[in-house]
């Protein structure tokens, strides 16, 4: 069967048809040339499908909140064609069986590759070390390993851990932050902490971690990532580290690239989040990181919670927002349409670096034949009213209920079939 | 002032109500030992330190005079936001056993009354309350009777009556405003 | 006006209002019936997510004195140790037609979740959150030094209060800050560094790390409480260090001018921040604190509740 997408512009440059068979990208025809299954595409932007290297499922364990289908939904229509299931669901994906268990329920919902973080320590705990080779050698073939939401602070073990995913090329991605800097903290540790009386979650806690694995990195020689980056400082620290040869890499959130902490004066749990919003100067700092190339990637942190995690007082609230489904409304509004990247810089910073981080090889191909066709088509006119009770994950707690995002994504296809047309699930 | 205003008590009507008052007082009272005045805030109270210094000018006597703020007992509490209050201040030694006299401006529904009654209830056992006012313009939604008037002053129920006084407004007269808008003062 | 949240909620004339209120108010305690009718068929909820007598008794009196029925719903002994959410305890009260709740809870930004939520239609007035806001008491403070610094009329202008001890976790602090600037004072701000909150430079108060520095200036000193937990959290190294430095005795009272207040919020851990014979010292107001805490909240609650209800 041959799929052609009609008149779109790769890239957004010169219209052709892009011709799809067997699930690959078989040729680039002239526009309104080729003939096939069309998905009309007339004026529409293509772009390699995005890889989300940091997505909370929460399946297993808490399939109130999202499960690996619905997730796999939401990535679909946010033009994702691989996600990366965290590993801290319930029981903790840090074994061969709960990874393969996460990869095979991401290969029957078929919407996108579901490809499993395994946990560094078992349980998360940061004490021991889980079985990282079993979780590589599995069918689900892990390559990135994190104890996301928790960090591994013990330095030794940090060290260890970077080290021995050499030998499968995995790589560490770290959640940097420093637990007893951050015990209980609620929001950035700021002037307004301080006068909202809520346990201030310092710059420091994140930026001492990066500065400290950066230079575990660089002593055993090993790759390292950095997840969430949210401080003008950690970018500091990043593009140092770069500058110095270290073998990192950095992702930012949508909302750290858009929201500031002053939301949290509303005390409406909705902006809860871990890293914390911070301030405007930090987010200029990560939108000008992520232009320049310090910064690598957007990557979600999509976290669904289940509405009584959020309908509470501030403190009792689960921390976390979604994110799959606007990640690339908010990736327009703060960097494309402002100038700050080009077509083929975003495809780069939430397609193909995230899938050579992440070790994925069906992914994040430049759109030319010979490449799998995973791509995202979108309008870049279109604009996308945000409205929790729509979307397709299970939880409802985006940050951005009302706003209107630019930009809207239209088809995905995955692997030459589409799971997204004209904005809806095919 | 409102040009459909109708001034009915100039400054001298005032004081000729003022004097009559005071003189009523006195003669019921026979002597003036036990007698308090308690102005009702903000004119009442005006008024009582006036009819205070006419019964002082007949009988060389000072009658103590207090304010009595009735807005906690207001029964229309719930028709309006919260207001300020007045000052209540009850002249030394209290209520207990004394004449009270109750001043207020006009006389209309008699609902402040009977808050200022409720409000005395509760600060002491005087051994008679009475009440005066400068003008009583009829429409009575409680039984209440005033034992002292300045004048009586016939109006419809539509009309207000407007009371000023020098030591609040400037200036002594009493005037008539033409059918206003309902909820009219009084 | 609705809720009662945070001191900064208030503008100067809404806070003067309230003192006024409470000042007249006041009187109707030396009265031998204590009791007015102004809240009569009204609700108030007292909802306590932490144990607070002193101030739980104090809004229960104040209410009570303007004739509202009063509940109290403490954490302790009720659903919500059971693990009940503050959504599912307000939709109860709400349930039950509560027109007022006065809440106190751990968590900064309870009161503002409570008012802002659609769980209950009645107005919230805070009585404590968290390291946040305690707005009534910061009223009752203001209600006392007007009385003994500016005879009981106006705004504080040009009254300099200094505020001593555990900034950083207090509540008391902050309302007091915010309030008594908005109402022209001038406010110091003093502890050691580490118990500061971040960001103090841009309160609108100057700070200090020594109380000796501050006592000849200041015509009233509010001591707070400092709990000897901290010592373990590493804020201070002892209670002894903290007591000589930060403490306040009969020394340090006497190197205050001759008319200056001393105040604490209670409750008070004498020997550590106050000496005992300065709490019991004729300077101390403390014992008239609390009984304006009570006509501060009868003011309260008559502006919020005693007209008709505003609307949103």
């Amino acid at each position: 069967m041959t799929l052609v997408v009609r008149g779109v512009r790769p890239y957004g440059e010169d219209a052709v048809d892009i011709v799809v068979s067997d699930g690959v990208i078989v040729e680039l025809a002239p526009p309104g040339t080729a003939a096939g299954e069309i998905v009309d595409a007339d004026g529409l932007v293509a772009l390699p499908g995005f890889v989300d290297l940091h997505t909370h499922l929460r399946e297993p364990g808490r399939e109130d909140a999202e499960t690996v289908r619905t997730g796999s939904q939401a990535a679909a229509l946010g033009g994702f064609t691989c996600v990366h299931a965290m590993a801290n669901t319930s029981p903790v994906a840090d074994t061969a069986g709960v990874v393969e268990q996460v990869w095979r329920l991401g290969q029957e919902a078929g919407l996108v590759d579901v490809r499993p973080v395994g946990a560094v320590t078992v349980g998360l705990g940061g004490e021991r070390m889980a079985e990282l080779g079993a979780m590589a050698h599995s069918a689900a073939q892990v390559r990135v390993f994190s104890d996301d939401g928790k960090c591994v602070h013990d330095a030794v073990l940090m060290r260890r851990a970077l080290e021995y995913v050499k030998a499968f090329d995995g790589v560490v991605a770290q959640h940097a932050q420093e637990p007893r800097l951050t015990e209980n903290a609620q929001m950035n540790e700021s002037e307004l902490s301080g006068r909202l009386g809520l346990v201030g979650w310092p710059a420091v806690a994140e930026e001492a971690i990066i500065a400290r694995d950066v230079l575990l990195a660089e002593h055993v020689g090993s790759r390292l990532h950095v997840c969430h980056l949210s401080t003008a400082g950690s970018v500091e620290v990043v593009r140092w580290a770069k500058a110095r040869g270290v073998q990192v890499t950095a992702e930012v959130t949508p909302h750290h690239l858009v929201l500031t902490e002053d939301l949290v004066a509303t005390y409406d749990p909705v902006y809860k989040v871990n890293p914390p919003l911070r301030t405007a100067e930090d987010v200029a700092a990560l939108r000008e990181a992520l232009a320049d190339g310090t910064i690598d990637i957007i990557a979600t942190d999509h976290a669904p919670h289940p509405h009584e995690d959020k309908d509470c007082e501030w403190a009792a609230a689960a921390m976390g927002m979604l994110g799959l489904e606007t990640a690339f409304g908010v990736a327009m509004e703060t960097m494309v349409v402002p100038g700050r990247l080009s077509w083929r810089e975003l495809a780069q910073r939430m397609s193909t670096a995230p899938a050579h981080i992440g070790g994925v090889r069906t992914q994040g191909h430049e759109l030319v034949p010979g490449a799998v066709a995973n791509i995202a088509v979108v309008d870049p006119e279109g604009t996308y009213l945000v409205d929790p009770t729509k979307l397709a994950s299970k939880s409802r707690n985006s940050p951005y209920a009302g706003r209107t995002l630019p930009g809207r994504v239209v088809h995905t296809i995955y692997a030459g079939t589409p799971t997204v047309l004209d904005g809806a699930l095919a | 002032m409102d040009s459909r205003a109708r001034v009915v008590l100039d400054e001298a009507d005032i004081g000729r109500g003022i004097r009559r008052i005071a003189h009523e007082i006195v003669e019921k009272a026979r002597g003036s030992d036990d007698l308090i005045l308690l102005g009702i805030p903000t004119r009442g109270v005006a008024l009582a330190n006036r009819i205070a210094s006419a019964i002082g000018e007949i009988e060389g006597t000072q009658v103590p005079v207090g304010s009595l703020d009735i807005t906690l007992y207001r029964d229309d509490l719930r028709l309006r936001p919260a207001r300020a209050l007045e000052t209540t201040s009850i002249p030394a030694g209290g209520i207990d056993s004394k004449v009270v006299v109750l001043v207020d401006d006009v006389l209309f529904s008699g609902r402040t009354v009977r808050a200022a009654l409720d409000a005395l209830n509760d600060i002491g056992r005087p051994a008679a309350v009475r009440l005066a006012v400068l003008v009583d313009r009829g429409h009575r939604e409680l039984p209440i009777r005033p034992d002292y008037v300045g004048k009586n002053l016939p109006t419809s129920h539509s009309e207000q009556v407007r009371v000023e006084l020098d030591e609040v407004d400037g200036t002594d007269r009493v005037a008539i405003l033409g059918h206003v808008e309902d909820g009219a003062a009084g | 006006m609705k809720h009662l949240l945070s001191a900064a909620d208030l503008s100067r004339d809404e806070a003067v209002l309230i003192i006024d209120t409470a000042a007249e108010l006041a009187a109707v305690t030396d009265r031998s019936v204590k009791k007015l009718p102004t809240l009569r068929g009204r609700t108030v909820v007292n909802l306590f997510f932490e144990d607070s007598t002193r101030t739980r008794i104090s809004f229960e009196l104040a209410a009570k004195r303007l004739s509202a029925d009063v509940i109290n719903f403490a954490a302790k002994g009720s659903s919500v140790s059971k693990g009940e959410s503050l959504k599912d305890t307000a939709l109860t009260l709400e349930a039950m037609g509560a027109d007022a709740v006065v809440i106190r809870h751990g968590s900064s930004g309870a009161p503002h979740r409570l008012a802002n939520s659609d769980w209950i239609q009645g107005s919230v007035i805070n009585a404590g959150d968290g390291t946040h806001e305690h707005p009534t008491q910061a009223l009752l403070d203001a209600f006392t030094l007007r009385r003994h610094l500016r005879s009981g009329a106006g705004d504080l202008s040009g009254v300099r209060v200094a505020i001593v001890g555990d900034i950083l976790h207090s509540r008391v602090a902050r309302s007091n800050v915010l309030l008594l600037k908005t109402l022209g004072a001038e406010v110091t701000v003093v502890a050691p560094p580490t118990l500061m909150p971040y960001g103090v430079e841009s309160w609108p108060c100057h700070t200090s790390y020594s109380i000796d520095d501050v006592l000849p200036d200041v015509d009233a000193i509010m001591m707070l409480r400092v709990q000897a937990e901290r010592m373990q959290a590493a804020y201070f190294p002892s209670s002894l260090e903290y007591s000589r430095m930060f403490g306040l005795d009969s020394a340090r009272v006497a190197r205050l001018p001759e008319h200056a207040i001393v105040m604490h919020p209670g409750p008070m851990n004498r020997g550590m921040e106050i000496s005992a014979d300065v709490a019991d010292s004729p300077r101390s107001v403390m014992v008239e604190q609390v009984t304006n805490g009570v006509s501060v909240r009868m003011a309260v609650m008559y502006l919020l509740l005693g007209g008709m209800q505003e609307e949103i």
